[in-house]
Formats: C-alpha cells, sequence, structure tokens
C-alpha cells in the first residue's frame, strides 16, 4: 500500500480551488480568441472582448473570474492500492474549505428548503472511481448555478435515436437562450440509466474544449450537435451571433434495452476546472 | 449605438428616452438582491413593514459578489440569471423600482410591470465578475446580512457598463433562436 498524507492532498485542493477560479484554462482562452476573431455580431464581439480583459484582470488581482464560484465537484480516481489515513472524503473537503476561505471565493451552498447558507460552501461533491495501482488523481469542478440551472435530464425511447436526441438538445439550448451564460460548453451524456447519465455527461465537461474524442463516429456526432446548436444564433450573452457553444462533448454508456437516457449538462463560458497528481 | 451616462435614481424621463440596444453608464447608488433577499422584502411589504431602501427611482442589481479580499470594497460582482426574480419583479415595479440588472430572459409579467411603470431591464455581462467589480467603488450592507452573498449591499458604481435587454415600450434585445420546425 502506498500512503498519502491527507494534509498534501488538503494543501493541493485548496490551492486547486484558488487557482481555478482566478485563471481561466488555455484552451477556454483560446476560443475566447476565435470568437473575439471571429464572432460575426459587434455585440458578440464586444462579450469576446470583455471575457479576455476580465481573465486578464482575474490572473492579475485574484479576483474571482466569477462570483459564483460554484458548488466544489470532485472526479477522484483512486488507486487500489493506496492508504489515505483520515479518509480520502475528509481530506479533500478540508482542503475545498480552505481554499473557498483563503481565496476569498464565494460560498454558495444551502439548505433546499430553508435557504440557509452552509457557511463553509460544503458539502463537496465527490465522485470515487476506484482503478487498478497505486496512484492517485484529483480533478475539480467549479460548477455555477446559472448554468446548471439550464441542464437537463431525460429518459428517450430507443425509437427516438440519435434524430430524438439531437432535438432534445437543440431544443435545450434554445430555450436556455440567454440565461446560462452562452458561449456554453455541453456535456452530453448517452445512455447508462437514470443516475449515471448525468454523471457522464457533466465529467465529458472535463475534457479539453479542442480535442478530438477517438472514436470517429462520436467525434462526428459532437460536430454535428455543435452546428446544429450554432445555427440557432444565440450568440455570447445571447446577443445574437454565431458563438452560441464552444464544444460539446458526448460520452457514452450501456444502457438498458428498454430505455434511452439522456443528459444535456451546460457548462457557462466560465469553465473553471483543474487537476492533480499525486 | 446609442450611449447614455445616467445617474441614480432613475427618472420617468432617464426611461423614456432608453430603447433596447442602448449602452447605459450607470453612476451612483444601486442595491444588490437576489433570491433570498426578494423573499424577505416581499416578507417586509406583507407586513407592511418598511423595506431596507427607497424603492422609487431604485436600481435592484442581482448580484452574490464573492468576499472582499483586503484593500477592496467588494469581490468579483457579476450578475445572476434574473429570471428567479420574476416572481417579485412586478410588485417592486409597482412601487416605484426603475431598474433591474442582471443577465438572461424575463417573464411576459415583468415586462408588462415595466410597460406599466415606466421601468427598464438592463443586462450586465455574466461571468465577468471581476471586471465588473471594477465598476463598484463602494460597498456596505444594509439589511440582511445573515444572507451572506444574498444580503442587500448599498453599492457605489462609476461608469457601471449596462446594455437596455427590455425598455419600458416593449423592446427586446435578446435575439430570437431561429428553430427550423
Amino acid at each position: 500500500m502506498r500512503e498519502i498524507k491527507a494534509a498534501d492532498i488538503s494543501a493541493a485542493v485548496a490551492q486547486m480551488c484558488m487557482s481555478a477560479n482566478t485563471m481561466l484554462p488555455e484552451d477556454v482562452r483560446r476560443k475566447f480568441e476565435e470568437g473575439y476573431k471571429n464572432e460575426s455580431t459587434e455585440a458578440g464581439k464586444e462579450i469576446f472582448r470583455q471575457l479576455l480583459e476580465n481573465a486578464d484582470l482575474s490572473a492579475e488581482t485574484k479576483l474571482p473570474l466569477c462570483q459564483d464560484c460554484g458548488l466544489a465537484i470532485f472526479y477522484v480516481e483512486l488507486g487500489e492500492d493506496v492508504y489515505v489515513p483520515g479518509g480520502i472524503n475528509k481530506a479533500i473537503t478540508d482542503g475545498m474549505v480552505a481554499g473557498y476561505k483563503d481565496g476569498f471565493l464565494r460560498k454558495s451552498s444551502c439548505h433546499p428548503l430553508e435557504r440557509k447558507n452552509t457557511g463553509d460552501n460544503t458539502p463537496a461533491i465527490i465522485h470515487i472511481d476506484f482503478v487498478p495501482g497505486d496512484k492517485l488523481k484529483i480533478s475539480y469542478m467549479a460548477k455555477g448555478g446559472g448554468s446548471e440551472n439550464m441542464s437537463r435530464v431525460t429518459m428517450l425511447s430507443p425509437s427516438q435515436g440519435w434524430e430524438g436526441i439531437k432535438k432534445f438538445v437543440v431544443q435545450r439550448v434554445a430555450e436556455a437562450g440567454p440565461n446560462p451564460c452562452p458561449p456554453t460548453i455541453l456535456g452530453i451524456g448517452i445512455g447508462g440509466n437514470f443516475e449515471q447519465a448525468p454523471k457522464i455527461a457533466k465529467k465529458a465537461l472535463l475534457r479539453k474544449l479542442d480535442d478530438v474524442h477517438p472514436d470517429p463516429k462520436v467525434a462526428a456526432m459532437e460536430a454535428e450537435l455543435l452546428e446544429a446548436v450554432n445555427k440557432l444564433g444565440i450568440g455570447p450573452m445571447g446577443l445574437g451571433g454565431s458563438y452560441t457553444c464552444l464544444a460539446v462533448k458526448i460520452a457514452l454508456a450501456p444502457c438498458h434495452i428498454a430505455s434511452l437516457p439522456l443528459a444535456v449538462n451546460v457548462q457557462c463560458h466560465s469553465a473553471r476546472h483543474e487537476e492533480v497528481e499525486f | 449605438m446609442p450611449t447614455y451616462t445616467l445617474n441614480t435614481p432613475l427618472t420617468d424621463a432617464d426611461i423614456e428616452k432608453l430603447r433596447a440596444g442602448d449602452v447605459v453608464l450607470l453612476n451612483g447608488i444601486i442595491y444588490s438582491g437576489r433570491d433570498a433577499a426578494h423573499k424577505k422584502l416581499m416578507e417586509l411589504l406583507d407586513a407592511g413593514k418598511p423595506l431596507p431602501f427607497d424603492l422609487k427611482g431604485a436600481s435592484i442589481y442581482y448580484v452574490g459578489p464573492s468576499p472582499a479580499p483586503p484593500g477592496r470594497p467588494i469581490g468579483a460582482a457579476g450578475p445572476t440569471t434574473s429570471g428567479r426574480m420574476d416572481a417579485y419583479a412586478p410588485r417592486l415595479h409597482a412601487l416605484g423600482l426603475k431598474a433591474s440588472i442582471g443577465k438572461g430572459k424575463r417573464s411576459d409579467e415583468v415586462k408588462q410591470a415595466m410597460r406599466d411603470n415606466k421601468a427598464v431591464y438592463f443586462g450586465a455581462t455574466g461571468g465577468a465578475g471581476a471586471l465588473l467589480s471594477k465598476c463598484i467603488t463602494a460597498s456596505k450592507i444594509i439589511a440582511f446580512e445573515e444572507l451572506g452573498p444574498e444580503a442587500i449591499r448599498e453599492m457605489t458604481v462609476k461608469d457601471f457598463p449596462l446594455l437596455v435587454i427590455n425598455d419600458a415600450f416593449g423592446g427586446e434585445l435578446y435575439a430570437k433562436p431561429k428553430l427550423d420546425d
């Protein structure tokens, strides 16, 4: 067994929370630059200009890119030969709480009915997958409420197939309109079951915006969906234009013979995530 | 597109010259308020109690800022999705609220209330929280401190950059999605 100290995990997680909320990922910045150059509307271009300026300012001042520093989502790949004295969940949670406090990040978690803020952004939402070996990888995502509210899961009938999937996704983006802070990134989960589809949809958002899915069929589906939603003309912040969505990322999973689960996770343009490995 | 520099509190004359698509640089005092604060404002109104600020000519910014780091008046402070305040906005417009500031669509009821009461809806750029905070020169909590980021703040803004999304005449800036069917 390899022992990894909880304190080391907490320190790395705290740093990751602070850094991800103030440093726009390079792949996202490149898309903003592309949008600033190519957006067809002046209003849309101006939004990209502001977002680039915002990213520069955030990096310089360490003010968060967005005041909504999100619920803290963690995807953990935990080697089966790793031992964390005190427990991995506590180590990650302690790090998240410290990072949100020391980084002056907003705490956005509250009781669902009483709406009382938990005060420290707890609970962290932690997904753990056990993998062979003695390594540990933790990915952090700051997921804001505005884009999450525009996300949906549905159970299609297998007869609806790809056309049904496409129709649902386009309709979802059209209905969301300016609300989720477009240009967005779409994580699409196809298959699995009622809880797995949204899980793989959101996890797909960890991919680089400019990567290409290794399965050419899926890569073609992503391109087709991206083109379809961008035809809507919603544009940056809903002001009209060709950049409604920056990228579509699809994840597939086998499903029941009776089902075709579909989840659309909408991510705002402030796509904040980082990872750390031990 | 026309650009106006306006000072709060806003007047009917200010509102009447604005059209969807206009740029406004807003100056003066605005009030932050989002979900939980609006619910509490309604409770005060229901109880016949005074509100923590004067609604006449007021502008409400739908924002829950991140905490102010040392040496700064406020943290990141971009708009939240306005639609969640649609349930409350018509009542506030009827009592004198002249402008709300946020991002995203408004309901037909809110648009009607803006026509009936000479009011506008401004959009600020979502996800530009660090950039927008530069225009907020002072901020203090004036009500509901227990709500944390959702407390009502009195904010002083200087040339706060806004777009008129919905004007008082039924005009709207947002692009309609182009659907085939």
